[in-house]
């Protein structure tokens, strides 16, 4: 069944064109981006239910055979991504409905929103290196115009940084796979992997680094990320939490799908210079995140330290820590975005992002302080959440590992995290309100509680069914590690 | 400033490249050419009247909007892939259909061609919304 892997392409692509056609209309484009990600959604989970129930899903486009043409892979971790990105795009596209400004509706946001999708869809399922690069692009250009769209003051200088930074990023990216395919004369990811697979030269090793350099920029991994914490705090809420469920993770998918597959030759050098990175990008997240005082700056550095999280499973490359690495990206995802929709609810509900201006909140919305604990504290780590067991499970493989000093480091940044949460929770919700609190500005619509409360409940759900999921995640680490049927799926025996 | 001469002469190139555009969106499929330049020179021909009639006056002539022409070329170029799709095989698998011509021997209709008719509405319609912009500003 070839139409299931290219779907969670196709739909936001043939949303997008329709919004085109419609673009007079805002109403009707309200109702097609809605619909839209539903599709979109369903055709995810439809896309994760084939390859968790019969392995690598392969189309080759155009019946063009690999390496010749370009080949769409879903494996288990491709698929998985997708399924989140369906979730988010979902929730982001309810929250949108019910907060974007007619303004912004106008000039083609739900348009960018599902060019966004596509973009992200594609880079996840794609199995050639420039095609990902392709991708990268399409989901860039969207980006910059959702960053930008608006042009607030601060929004135009949140973009500024954004693009210069990521532009930097691609040129790097695309001169590495220029390199790649001059060397090997392959840019199909399988076939790299075979062209590579014994012969660690010295070229090999420099556009290894070059690729960590552009995926770390775009996943915003020490030393790369200060663009992040400088743009994201810019845009409507509903952009943010997208930009923040999504792009960064984008960075993270690509270098684990890289470090996987291809670049396996030195894991002494590669993935030890990947676990270094990993701790220092954990430590000066949280240690940025201490010292703000807005919530959406707060939460912002949060991505970067936990981005930390995501790539020490695969500085660590053993088959437990990766799939501890899958199951912390797709926990993180879902809880990032939550948190960030929240912010956007505070500020609904009280007028500002601003900790010292806030307060009182739990006194007046006893629910909003209960749903903001939950995917705070999963952020945390705290038990039964799941984030509590993303981080256990890459502790029992630190530990294994052996590399004790970066669990020490995880579980440090874990506290301070915790500690910076719970600075949120005392300023936004627990402190008695200003005294000259403005009268709550506006009732926030059904639209803005919906998808918060669906990724709170779907936290709680994966820390019920841990097993399920981590299973899940387990396979796919075991694909990643095991790449052999990856590379039989893509190139069909012709090795 | 409006030249007499540029109406003129617009009035007489912008149908050429009109047609020589389509000529070589045809051609492109053995050839140098196809939907990217045809669609390129179609603007030409829109271009050409801004400059000799005004961007109102180049409105007009092109009728609808150049958004919509963005979409229906993406709309054109998505809906290409589709009979591969419905015929089982993978995702903008080129088909063909030999349609016999009444003169000598026979065509190959394909959906490249499809494909290619939707980048040349694309093309037209992003750079039309371009200077169209552009020249109003």
């Amino acid at each position: 069944m070839t139409v299931r892997v290219v779907l969670p392409i196709l739909i936001p692509l043939a949303v997008a064109t329709a919004c085109l056609l419609a673009w007079r209309w805002r109403r009707l484009q309200r109702v097609l981006a809605l619909t839209g990600a539903g599709g979109h959604l369903a055709a995810s989970l439809w896309l994760l239910e084939e390859v968790s129930a019969r392995g690598i899903q392969v189309v080759q486009v155009g019946n063009w055979p690999a390496p010749f043409g370009i080949t769409l892979v879903a494996d288990l971790l491709a698929a998985m991504m997708v399924a989140v990105t369906g979730l988010i795009g979902a929730a982001v596209a309810v929250y949108s409905a019910a907060t974007v400004d007619p303004r912004r509706e106008a000039f083609g946001y739900y348009l960018l929103l599902h060019i966004l999708l596509a973009g992200v869809s594609g880079s996840f399922l794609t199995g050639d290196l420039f095609n990902l690069y392709v991708w990268f692009e399409v989901m860039l250009i969207a980006s910059f115009v959702l960053m930008a769209l608006g042009g607030e003051r601060g929004q135009i200088e949140g973009a500024f940084k954004y693009v210069t930074i990521n532009l930097l990023s691609s040129a790097l990216f695309l001169a590495a796979v220029g390199l790649l395919y001059g060397s090997t004369g392959a840019l199909n990811m399988a076939h790299l992997a075979v062209h590579l697979r014994d012969t660690p030269s010295g070229l090999s090793t420099v556009l290894a680094m070059l690729l960590l350099a552009a995926f770390g920029i775009k996943a915003a991994v020490f030393p790369l990320f200060f663009w992040l914490p400088a743009s994201y705090h810019t845009p409507p809420t509903a952009v943010a939490a997208l930009f923040a469920g999504l792009l960064t993770k984008v960075g993270v998918y690509a270098l684990i799908r890289v470090f996987t597959l291809i670049f396996v030759q030195q894991p002494a050098l590669t993935h030890q210079l990947i676990l270094v990175l990993a701790g220092l990008t954990m430590v000066t997240g949280v240690l940025g995140a201490v010292a703000q005082d807005d919530f959406r700056r707060i939460l912002s550095f949060h991505i970067i330290s936990q981005i930390g999280y995501m790539i020490m499973g695969l500085g660590l490359f053993t088959p437990l820590a990766v799939a501890a690495s899958v199951f912390y990206v797709v926990h993180h995802m879902i809880v990032k975005t939550n948190l960030f929709l929240i912010s956007g609810l505070v500020h609904r509900l009280s007028g500002s992002y601003d900790l010292k201006s806030l307060g009182g909140l739990y006194s007046a919305r006893p629910l909003l302080g209960v749903l903001f604990l939950v995917p705070a504290l999963s952020l945390a780590g705290l038990p039964p959440l799941s984030g509590f067991f993303a981080k256990l499970f890459l502790v029992k493989a630190g530990l294994a590992g052996g590399s004790g000093w970066i669990v020490a480091v995880a579980l440090v940044v874990s506290l301070l995290t915790l500690l910076s949460m719970m600075k949120i929770w005392g300023e936004v919700f627990w402190k008695s309100g200003p005294a000259n609190a403005p009268e709550s500005t506006a009732p926030a619509p059904l639209g803005m509680w919906l998808p918060a409360v669906l990724l709170a409940l779907i936290t709680l759900a994966i820390g019920a069914a841990v097993g399920p999921v981590f299973e899940l995640a387990a396979r796919a680490a075991e694909q990643l590690m095991f790449p052999d049927t990856y590379i039989q799926a893509v190139l069909g025996g012709k090795t | 400033m409006r030249s007499l001469i540029l109406v003129t002469a617009s009035r007489y190139l912008a149908p050429l490249l009109l047609a020589a555009s389509v000529w070589i969106l045809l051609r492109g499929h053995n050839e140098p050419g196809g939907g990217f330049a045809g669609g390129l020179l179609a603007s030409a021909a829109f271009a050409l009247k801004v400059v000799s009639n005004g961007v109102a006056a180049a409105r007009r002539a092109l009728r609808v909007d150049p958004h919509w022409l963005l979409g229906a070329g993406l709309l054109t170029a998505l809906t290409s892939g589709l009979p591969a799709l419905l015929a089982g095989r993978p995702f903008l698998t080129a088909g063909w259909i030999a349609v016999p011509l009444p003169a000598a021997g026979s065509w190959d209709a394909g959906t490249v061609l499809w494909f290619d008719a939707g980048v040349y509405l694309v093309v037209l319609g992003a750079v039309l919304l371009i200077v169209f912009t552009l020249a109003e500003e």
